[in-house]
């Protein structure tokens, strides 16, 4: 990846993290950290991986996400807004009665692949389409994107089991390793500690990375591309709250709102580093 | 089709049958041998997945392939594609309306010797309580292999429920006709309606039997589709015979007699008894010692029926 992409993207999730505290801000509730925490991760796949077509967004031979961790549904929803597929001012009526973009991430949003939001279910409903794709002999590749708490969940296993069982080269799973759940640290409440020995004992290809540098989260789905005969895990050690000071590290902010103060320090922040990035 | 024949023999037949639908895809949860989608399998392996012991995984994946333009049918024994998977139908499928047939074969008492663990009692009322959930509930094998093929036409979530035990063939009749969403009258009489599903039609057409010889004529009508329920069918029985009996292999509450009675309740007040468990368990036992003791026969139909018949005084 050349500089100017990276430059590029990075400005992208800055974008996406804005949106994500103007929607939650707006909403007066919502999940900020953990959607924080997947910015960088979403911005590489809408605008440097997947093959997807706004204008149609339930086009066949399109790649396909699972936001498994359907919570953060603001980033989703960010990332849907940046990249045209849904309204940016729509965002600021997240969560609201007379909106389309209700807490948790919905199937009828346009762009968005299958409702999730009830932990553990999404990376099952990646497998279905992966096994899909193979019935139709399409050559569409196939995302999921999981809480490293909510791995937590059995049905994540079962679903990890069963792409290995089917060696689905064309499905990834990137799991979002912040390292926080509601209740606390993942050692505090329930350690799914080894992530990356657990897939590889259910037959995945398995690359750890920081996800919150797009250079090699860009890298690691392309080595997950020419990885044939198995599906790809990508551990990726992010920051729950990631760009936002006052927020990093902090599991007190998995699903809290910013009050307007609070909006415009962290977005202040946020413009900064853009100003920054955009001068270098 | 003289002979017994198991609804669920009669459910992997049509899959066989009619699969060669190319949008039809088959799932099971290492009971294909069982649910008999393995003649699906056998037939069209390039469309059948087996997803090993784990149904909530089966039916995400179902609603994953759904999303991209398939008609899934999703088969484990009723204890667990409804019960086990209840959630995963909930929220994976019912939500996004997605078109997915969760199948629950081994339904109700008649799982017999297996007990209360295998025998689902309630699997009605919970994939019922799912809003947009079609519940499909087949009399016989014939009945059993148009549903199939309705439902492989029918775009939506449906939920449908088939026995394990082989059972008499009672719609190979010339002007038999099943259509989805509609009550099939299969007695006419104007004393009484029996409102019955499942095996227990076959029941209640033997107690109808019964009563004619005791000079009461029970309308008898098959609801196979219990959501969204006939209430045309049904209203105009209450009307015109003044009582009703349901009678079905599961919990009074919830299921059919819970359907019935919420209609009656709230649009014609009717005299009504329901047949069925009365919020209990079963137990192991040979099928036809099990009806008997929980009083899903013709026998206690008749029973009922004249209870019912009380009331209307």
């Amino acid at each position: 990846m050349d500089y100017s992409k990276e430059k590029q993207l990075s400005l992208i999730a800055e974008e996406v993290r804005i949106n994500v505290l103007d929607a939650v801000t707006a909403a007066g509730s919502g999940h900020i950290g953990g959607s924080l925490s997947i910015a960088d991760i979403l911005t590489v796949l809408y605008f440097d991986e997947m093959n997807v077509d706004t204008t149609q967004p339930r086009w066949q031979e399109r790649d396909r996400l699972v936001l498994s961790k359907g919570h953060c549904s603001p980033a989703l929803y960010g990332v849907l807004a940046e990249k045209g597929f849904i309204p940016k001012e729509e965002l600021k009526n997240f969560r609201n009665i007379h909106s389309m973009l209700s807490g948790h991430v919905e199937y009828h949003v346009p762009g968005v692949d299958m409702s999730t939001g009830s932990l553990g279910q999404g990376l099952s409903a990646a497998v279905g389409m992966s096994l899909a794709a193979g019935v139709d002999k399409k050559d569409y590749r196939v995302y999921a994107i999981l809480g490293d708490g909510e791995i937590e969940e059995g049905q994540v296993w079962e679903a990890a089991m069963c792409a290995g069982f089917y060696k689905l080269d064309n499905l990834v799973a990137i799991i979002d390793n912040n390292n926080l759940q509601i209740d606390g640290t993942l050692d505090s409440v329930m350690s799914s500690y080894p992530i990356d020995k657990k897939f590889e004992a259910f037959n995945w290809n398995v690359i750890n990375v920081d996800g919150h540098n797009v250079k090699e989260i860009k890298a690691a789905l392309d080595l997950a591309k020419e990885k044939k005969g198995m599906p790809t895990a990508i551990i990726a050690k992010t920051v729950k709250g990631k760009g936002v000071s006052f927020m990093e590290n902090e599991a007190g902010w998995h699903g809290k709102a910013t009050n307007q103060e609070q909006h415009d320090e962290a977005v202040a922040e946020i413009k900064k580093r853009i100003k920054e990035l955009e001068e270098k | 089709m003289a002979e017994k024949y198991a609804t669920r023999v009669a459910y992997g037949e049509a899959l066989a049958e009619y699969g060669s639908k190319e949008n039809v895809v088959v799932l099971d949860a290492d009971l294909a041998c069982c649910t008999m989608s393995a003649n699906f399998r056998d037939k069209y392996p390039d469309r059948f997945f087996n997803i090993g012991i784990a149904e909530g995984n089966m039916m995400s994946i179902a609603a994953g392939i759904a999303t991209t333009g398939k008609n899934v049918f999703a088969s484990s024994f009723a204890m667990f594609a409804a019960g086990r998977a209840w959630e995963q139908v909930r929220n994976s499928i019912g939500y996004p309306h997605l078109n997915v047939k969760v199948v629950g074969t081994h339904s109700g008492i008649s799982v017999g010797e297996d007990g209360a663990t295998h025998q689902a009692l309630e699997d009605i009322a919970i994939m019922r309580a799912i809003p947009g959930m079609l519940v499909v509930s087949p009399s016989d094998a014939i009945e059993t292999k148009a549903a199939v093929k309705a439902l492989m036409d029918y775009e939506g979530p449906a939920y449908l429920r088939v026995g394990r035990i082989p059972a008499d063939i009672i719609n190979d009749t010339p002007d038999y006709k099943f259509e989805l969403f509609k009550g099939y009258q299969m007695r006419e009489g104007n004393d009484i309606t029996i409102l019955a599903t499942g095996l227990m039609v076959q029941e209640s057409l033997k107690a109808s039997d019964l009563l004619k010889e005791q000079g009461i004529h029970a309308r008898v009508i098959d609801i196979h589709t219990i959501k969204p329920l006939d209430e045309e069918i049904i209203l105009k029985a209450a009307k015109e015979t003044g009582c009703i009996v349901t009678v079905e292999e599961h919990n009074i509450m919830g299921g059919l007699g819970g359907a019935v009675a919420e209609l009656l309740s709230e649009k014609y007040p009717t005299p009504l008894v329901r047949i069925g468990m009365k919020d209990e368990f079963g137990k192991s036992g040979k099928p036809e010692e099990l009806f008997k003791k929980f009083g899903l026969n013709a026998d206690n139909i008749v029973t009922q029926v004249k209870k019912a018949l009380e009331l209307k005084k």
